[in-house]
Order: structure tokens, then C-alpha cells, then sequence
């Protein structure tokens, strides 16, 4: 079967450095994987072509790229599966880090904010002789997230990145997940406080909008988010309850209890502390231009007819915590 | 000036375990990579790690023995005791930095049975426990603050008045030559898997440090013996891996029968991988396989276990050839997969070459000998670089930085890369060059050898030489020219290439994974001992080592 490969090239060197698309035809058997067309690509047809990769089977995360939009791992991805009627396929360098030739992207921010977390096992008890005894369900339960392989791929297609670029972003939250939720991390409980205080500050933990992407794009199944998700919790019972987005979490849900409906005017002044004086006066614009909008919230805020049944599911939620 | 005490060449498990400890030891080390560590090919090591724990009842001498055996005598026993008297020590380092291995039911770590081995002692992390371990090491060397140079090549060592004094590298990024210091190299580079084609490793395993090393005057030892595994993949030769076998799955055969009854009755599928892998060749030589394959069964040992233990080599089966290991047994073959030879070393890491070290695969200790069993080699991998570092760091304490011309230096490797850049298009290109040394090489020097086989390989390589002379270089500019790299790395497989299959065409017996069907017989008499093969002014020169042997007297192996 021949397929039209749609690759995205950049060549910093040229005389005009700008982006542009080439199309390869190219042989694909059965089961070809893209990073095997990419390879007959560069080695039959252009070697000019400049991409990573190395192992061929999802391990070494070298050859994340967008196919057809999404961020995908070439290696993994069988032609057939993404050719479509028109058997084409559209091949695109990883988003969010830059591209520094083709389909090689500058992973440099990726790695600072992977340091940035302190990676590596930080116990605060003395060592044992031995190994250190752990279950075997914890350990599992690390080990799908150790499985991440630092491809990429969730980074590339986070959309908090797209407009904050300092977010943490979800490969190395995930990462730090993996040490938060380590039994031989952080004090004999296994908490690891000091770990969840720097996380929950600004572009940490609270700043994800939980939209999915890195859950969808992950390759090898780490659900980043749901790790994101789990470090709030963590945050939270460790008594981390004075951030910005753990008193956006607990007013939000205050509300939704009080009177069933979100009384956004409380929400906000509640996250950001009524006394937090700044943060007051930045409010005073975007009120009056909800106002002009005539989208101010309500002042009079009123409860939802049939309260009780909400309360009573959030009674029965918290019973099973 | 770019310069270190210590130069660890590959960011895979041994180079960084050799970096950590030789800074530890106080040197000023860096760690030098042509893909960032965690991109490495250790990533593929899937079963586990071999070690044996006094507190549940294990003896290293069983270890060492069960090693010795497996290596078909040919390992040097001093080196294996060493390695097998430190692999618990080892093991718990790693379980201490943050390995996530398996646990039994008490909390302690759980093990698996592996090839050739009577007691179950193989730690692992599902089927990844090499990424596990190479995750981690990577999270040490950030820990440590290591420098590290990440897609650097590099191309050449430096010599000055015959003492080695740093390398030239290409940083990738910016295209450009330079040439570091160092009072010590260690060779950290992996193995040569891609002198084969098909083969299980990484496309990045070239065999660099080994040709370099090599071209250096560095003593290569061992190279006939090439480690067919039992289990690859149909098609691509990706690794399916021997923890399948090891948690219960079945070889079989076109008719369903369980074939290695005939060849390891006591064994079965977990003889050493030599046994197995000559087995299955064998039938399916004689007509017994499914388009040159045998079958992996794994049905019998439940979705459940599948999905705990071998999910990953699952998902390589549903991804590359559409077959999920839970509800069909997969097509299998034996696949070139790791070279027990390598650059000549001591315990230490030290080659012939002053100040020069290797560990991990591209080194030649000898603790694989004939054939490595299954999980030993990510042991090798630490314990040895380790000792490289710890060996290097002390030894950079008495040295001096030998000066050298930097600019003329580099002027020179420019303009050599230059040359490759300028030449016309008209060669013919890497990549069928490539294939050609590799189908030469997996035709004549694969599970079974004969001397004409080895003889054409040998007549394939004057031709393949002749041709890569001229393979052009498509792209002409600097960043990212991942094209002049491969270039460079077929002349390093080249290399590799001839050394090894002048090494099996000199052993005149059968022994490990070197099968002569005109030599079908070990022959203790006159081949109990070491290949070794140096460059000369002449060419290559064959020449032999002694094997070491201090507790087991060799014997006919029986699984």
C-alpha cells in the first residue's frame, strides 16, 4: 500500500528559516509502523530528514511526534491505523518545546522542570540493612507510573503549556507523583510534605485545568492527570489547605453544598483570601466589566430548589472517603 | 578548555553507574551521550537482574557456578565470583535509590525463575526492570550534578605521544567539533547489535566504543561469541522477553508439542539461551516451525498474571504483529541480541590501553564467556561500572593532564568530516550498505556456522568496505546532521563486523553460542581459552588468553 507521508520540516540553517510541508510517497507493508515510514524516509529518500529515534518498541521515547494533530509515539502508531480513506498521513514535530530541526524538538525545559521536582527517592528515616519492606500493591501501583518513558507526548499536547509555559506541566508532576506516593519517601509515613509544599505553589499541582489531553496523548498509559489529581489529594489530607488552589478546591465544594449552584463572587474572594488586598483590587476591573457585559453574578445568592438532595450526596460521598 | 578527570563515554546503566562513582570518589567527571540517558538502550532489558541473597538461603558460589556453567566454561571464574559476590550488595543500592521491584507477600523483594539457573533469584520490575533501573540511575546522576554532555558523538580519541588525553565530539545541536580533556576514558557504549539485521537492539547500538577502543589498540576478546535470543519477535526481531519463559510459557512447536523435552528434559524452556535457541533453530531447520518460527504460549498462565508481569512485551505483540499473548500463542525466533565479547578489561575496568576503562556490554570482563544467562547483564552493567569509576577516579588522583594542540586537534576532525560531506552523491547509501553487512552477518555468523559461511562474510566485508568509502552524506549542514552520524556509525560496525566474524572463523570448536556444523564438538584440548583480536599496522591479529578457572573444573554442560 503507498502512502502520502505530510512532513512538517524546519531547516534553521536555510536562507529563510521558515516552516514548511514535503510529501513522501512510500511503500508501507502491513503493519509498518509511521517511525518505520519515517526511517525508509530518511534513509532512501532524504537523510536531510532529521528525527529521533532508537528502540522501535515504545521504550526509549525518543520518537514522539504529532501524527494527523495528536501527539503520538511513531513507533507505536500503525500506519493503518492512522491513513484514513485518503491514505495520507500528516506527521508534525512534538508542540509545546520548540523545534530545532524537523521533527526534533528542544526538550531543555522539559528536563528543567523534571530537576526542578528533585527526582530522586528522598527518605527522611535512616536506611535500612535490607531492602526496605513495601507491599507488592504499592509497588505496582508506582510502577505504572514509573513506567512513564519521558516521551513527551503529554507535555506536547497540554493546553495549560499552550498559554503558561512555566506550568510544570504533566510529565514532571507525574514524576513527583511517583516520589509522593513512594511508602520509603518523605517521613516514617511516607508522606512527603515538604514535597507537596512546593508543589502546590504557583504552576504546580492546582494550576492544571484537568482537560484530558496528556490522559488521551500518554502512550503508555500513566494517566498524568489522575496523578495531578491524586498530589491535590495528597496535598490536602497532608493539611496543605492554605494555597490558592486548595482553598479554590474547598470553596468550591462549600458552595456546591450551601446552596447547589456556583456563586462565583464567594468563589473567587474565598480562593484568593478576602483579605488578601491585592488580589481584591485585581477583581475590581473584571467586575466592572462583567457588569458592562451584564454577566455580573447575582449578589443575592439563592439556593437551588431540592438543597437537601444535594446535601444528602454529599453526605453519603464523604461517609465513603 | 573542556576537561575532566574522567570521561565516561554512554549514559546507559554502566556509564552513569561509573559517573556517580567516580564522583563519589572525589573526581571531576562528566558523562558524554549521543542520546540523553534515559533514551539508552539499557531502557531494554525487560526480565530482571540476578543476585543472590544470603538471607533467604542463597550462595553467591551457586550464582557463580550457575554463571560459570551457563558461559559453557569459557568465562573467566575470578571475574564471575567478583561479580556475583557483589550483586547483593548491588541490588539493595538500587532498591535504596528507589527501584520499584516487585514485592513477595512479607514486603520483601520478589523474585522470578530465569534460563539456567536451579533457584529463582532474578528482582525485577514486571517485564521493564531494565528502564526501572535506568530511570533511576538517571535520577541519581541528577541528583549528584554531573555534568552531562547529552547528544554529543563522539568521534575520536585523542593521543599524544602515545597517551590517550581526551576525545573530539560533535555536540548535535550546534554542529560543532571540539575536543575535551580527560586523564581517563571509559568506554560506557553498549554493544554492536547492529552489525545484524534483524536484530533486537536499539538502532542507536553501534558498536562505537568498541571500534574506537579498538582502533585505538585496545585488546577485543571473546567476539565470536554473539547471544542468539530465543525469543524475538517474527518480522522487526523485537525482544519478547525470557521472563514469558520464566513465569511458565511454553515453546512449541507446528504440531503443539512441547519441544524442548528433546533437548533440556530437566530444564525444559528455561536452559540457558544458547541450549534454547539451538533447539528451536534446529526444528525449525528440519521443518517443524510455522514460516520459520516456533510458538510462545503463554495462554495457560492467566490474563491476571500477563497483566501484572508481562504487560509490556503484551502490548509489543498487539502493536507490532497484531496478536494479544493472552488469547493466541506468538510467533517466535531466535534473534541476534547482545555480544558476550568486548573490549578486554580487568575487574577494575582497565583495558591494555593506560587510562582507557570499559564496562557494560561493550566490555569483555569475561563474565558472560560463551553465553550470558538471562538477567546477568544489568548486573554486570553495575557492578563493573562502578568499579571502573571507583578504579578511574583513584587512579586520575596521581595524573597530569597531557597537553595537546586543541585548535589542530580539532582543525583535523573538522576537516576529516568535512571530506565525508564533500564527496560526491553518486556512492552508494548508508542504509544499503548497512542491510548488507547486517543479512551478511545473519546469514553466516547466526546459531549455526560453517567456515564458507564465515569465509563469505568475510569476502562480503572487503566488497561492503570498498562501498562505504564512498557513501555520501545528503545533508551538508550542521545542525542535527544525523545523517554524517550514521555515516560514522557504519564505519564502527564495520569494524565490529570484522572483528568478530575473524574471531569465529579462528575458533575451530563448539562452545556457548559459537555452533560449527564442521566443528560440532567443544574441544577443551585445544580451544579452552580466550580469542583475542588487536589491529596492527598489517590488519587485525588473532592471539589468545588463558581462561581463569579457580573452583569448577569444566565439565560437559547438561540442562
Amino acid at each position: 500500500m503507498d502512502v502520502t507521508i505530510k512532513v512538517r520540516r524546519y531547516d534553521p540553517e536555510a536562507e529563510n528559516p521558515e516552516a514548511y510541508w514535503q510529501e513522501f510517497t512510500v511503500a508501507a507493508e502491513d503493519k509498518s509502523t509511521v517511525l518505520d515510514a519515517l526511517i525508509k524516509i530518511r534513509e532512501d529518500m532524504d537523510g536531510t530528514l532529521s528525527l529521533r529515534c532508537s528502540c522501535r518498541s515504545s521504550i526509549c521515547g525518543s520518537c514522539a511526534v504529532r501524527v494527523n494533530g495528536q501527539a503520538r509515539l511513531a513507533c507505536k502508531t500503525q500506519v493503518s491505523e492512522v491513513s484514513g480513506p485518503d491514505n495520507a498521513i500528516v506527521v508534525e514535530p512534538a508542540g509545546n518545546m520548540g523545534t530545532i530541526k524537523d521533527l526534533v524538538v528542544d526538550f531543555g525545559t522539559f528536563w528543567d522542570k523534571i530537576v526542578a521536582i528533585e527526582p530522586y527517592l528522598q527518605p527522611q528515616g535512616p536506611e535500612p540493612e535490607g531492602e526496605y519492606l513495601a507491599s507488592n500493591e504499592s509497588m505496582l501501583h508506582l510502577s505504572a507510573v514509573t513506567a512513564c518513558i519521558m516521551c513527551g507526548c503529554c507535555v506536547s499536547d497540554c493546553t495549560v503549556l499552550e498559554v503558561d509555559p512555566t506550568f510544570l506541566g504533566p510529565a514532571a508532576l507525574a514524576k513527583a507523583y511517583r516520589f509522593t506516593a513512594d511508602p520509603r519517601d518523605g517521613d516514617a509515613g511516607g508522606v512527603s510534605k515538604e514535597r507537596l509544599e512546593k508543589l502546590g505553589q504557583v504552576t504546580g499541582m492546582w494550576d492544571c485545568t484537568r482537560c484530558m489531553q496528556c490522559v488521551q496523548a500518554c502512550p503508555k498509559s500513566v494517566d498524568p492527570m489522575g496523578r495531578i489529581m491524586a498530589l491535590r489529594d495528597q496535598a490536602m489530607e497532608a493539611g496543605l489547605t492554605n494555597t490558592t488552589g486548595a482553598r479554590h478546591a474547598t470553596a468550591f465544594s462549600d458552595i456546591i453544598e450551601h446552596s447547589g449552584r456556583l456563586d462565583e463572587t464567594k468563589l473567587t474572594i474565598k480562593s484568593h483570601g478576602f483579605f488578601n488586598v491585592r488580589e481584591m483590587i485585581k477583581l475590581v476591573p473584571i467586575g466592572i466589566r462583567a457588569q458592562l457585559a451584564g454577566k455580573r453574578p447575582p449578589l443575592m445568592h439563592k439556593a437551588i430548589p431540592g438543597i437537601e438532595n444535594v446535601r444528602r450526596i454529599f453526605k453519603k460521598a464523604e461517609s465513603k472517603r | 578548555m573542556l576537561e575532566h578527570d574522567v570521561l565516561v563515554v554512554g549514559a546507559g546503566l554502566a556509564g552513569m553507574r561509573a559517573a556517580i562513582a567516580a564522583r563519589d570518589n572525589g573526581a571531576n567527571v562528566a558523562i558524554i551521550s549521543k542520546v540523553h540517558p534515559v533514551r539508552s538502550h539499557s531502557n531494554a532489558a525487560q526480565g530482571g537482574i540476578n543476585a543472590a541473597l544470603t538471607d533467604r538461603g542463597d550462595d553467591w558460589k551457586d550464582h557463580a557456578y550457575d554463571t560459570v556453567k551457563g558461559s559453557d566454561f569459557l568465562g573467566d571464574q575470578d571475574a564471575i565470583e567478583v561479580m556475583c559476590q557483589a550483586a547483593g550488595k548491588a541490588l539493595i543500592d538500587m532498591e535504596h535509590m528507589g527501584v520499584t521491584f516487585n514485592r513477595d507477600d512479607e514486603g520483601h523483594l520478589g523474585t522470578r525463575a530465569f534460563g539456567g539457573q536451579r533457584k529463582a533469584r532474578t528482582f525485577f520490575v514486571g517485564d521493564f526492570t531494565g528502564q526501572a533501573m535506568l530511570h533511576v540511575m538517571f535520577e541519581q546522576l541528577v541528583k549528584s550534578g554531573i555534568r552531562s554532555y547529552e547528544e554529543w558523538f563522539v568521534t575520536g580519541l585523542i593521543r599524544e605521544g602515545g597517551q590517550i588525553c581526551g576525545v573530539t565530539a560533535i555536540e548535535f545541536r550546534t554542529g560543532q567539533v571540539y575536543a575535551i580533556r580527560a586523564k581517563t576514558v571509559i568506554f560506557c557504549t553498549g554493544g554492536l547489535g547492529r552489525v545484524f539485521e534483524p536484530s533486537t537492539n536499539a538502532l542507536i547500538v553501534t558498536g562505537d566504543g568498541i571500534a574506537l577502543a579498538y582502533n585505538a589498540g585496545a585488546r577485543l576478546m571473546d567476539m565470536e561469541m554473539v547471544q542468539y535470543h530465543p525469543t524475538t519477535l517474527t518480522g522487526s526481531g523485537v525482544l519478547i522477553s525470557e521472563a514469558a519463559r520464566g513465569e511458565g510459557a511454553y515453546l512449541l512447536d507446528k504440531n503443539g508439542d512441547r519441544f524442548m523435552e528433546k533437548y533440556a528434559p530437566n530444564y525444559m524452556e528455561l536452559a540457558s539461551r544458547d541450549v534454547v535457541s539451538r533447539a528451536e533453530q534446529t526444528e525449525i531447520n528440519a521443518g517443524n516451525g510455522i514460516n520459520g518460527c516456533v510458538l510462545l504460549d503463554c495462554r495457560h498462565l492467566g490474563e491476571a498474571l500477563i497483566m501484572e508481569k508481562l504487560s509490556q512485551i503484551r502490548e509489543i505483540g498487539i502493536d507490532l504483529i497484531g496478536k494479544d499473548m493472552i488469547k493466541e500463542p506468538i510467533p517466535i525466533q531466535p534473534g541476534m541480541h547482545y555480544i558476550m565479547g568486548g573490549i578486554k578489561t580487568d575487574v577494575d575496568g582497565q583495558t591494555n590501553i593506560p587510562g582507557v576503562y570499559a564496562a557494560g556490554e561493550c566490555a569483555c570482563v569475561s563474565v558472560h564467556g560463551g553465553n550470558r544467562l538471562g538477567a546477568n547483564s544489568l548486573l554486570d552493567t553495575i557492578v563493573f561500572g562502578e568499579r571502573s569509576g571507583t578504579h578511574a577516579a583513584a587512579a586520575t588522583k596521581d595524573m597530569e593532564y597531557v597537553n595537546f594542540d586543541v585548535d589542530a586537534v580539532v582543525k583535523r576532525e573538522q576537516e576529516r568530516l568535512q571530506s565525508m560531506l564533500d564527496r560526491p552523491q553518486n556512492g552508494d547509501r548508508v542504509a544499503s550498505v548497512r542491510l548488507g553487512l547486517g543479512q551478511s552477518m545473519n546469514k553466516n555468523l547466526a546459531v549455526y556456522r560453517d567456515q564458507a559461511g564465515m569465509e563469505e562474510t568475510l569476502r562480503d566485508l572487503v566488497g561492503l568496505r570498498e562501498r562505504y568509502a564512498t557513501v555520501p552524506v545528503d545533508n551538508k549542514g550542521r545542525v542535527f546532521n544525523t545523517d554524517l552520524v550514521f555515516a560514522l556509525e557504519l564505519g564502527f560496525l564495520l569494524d565490529c563486523g570484522e572483528a568478530l566474524a575473524l574471531s569465529a572463523l579462528d575458533r575451530k570448536d563448539s562452545r556457548g553460542a559459537q555452533s560449527r556444523t564442521d566443528y560440532p564438538d567443544r574441544d577443551d584440548e585445544n580451544w579452552m581459552k580466550h580469542i583475542v583480536v588487536t589491529k596492527s599496522e598489517g590488519g587485525p591479529e588473532i592471539s589468545y588468553l588463558p581462561v581463569s578457572i579457580t573452583q569448577w573444573t569444566p565439565e560437559e554442560r547438561k540442562y
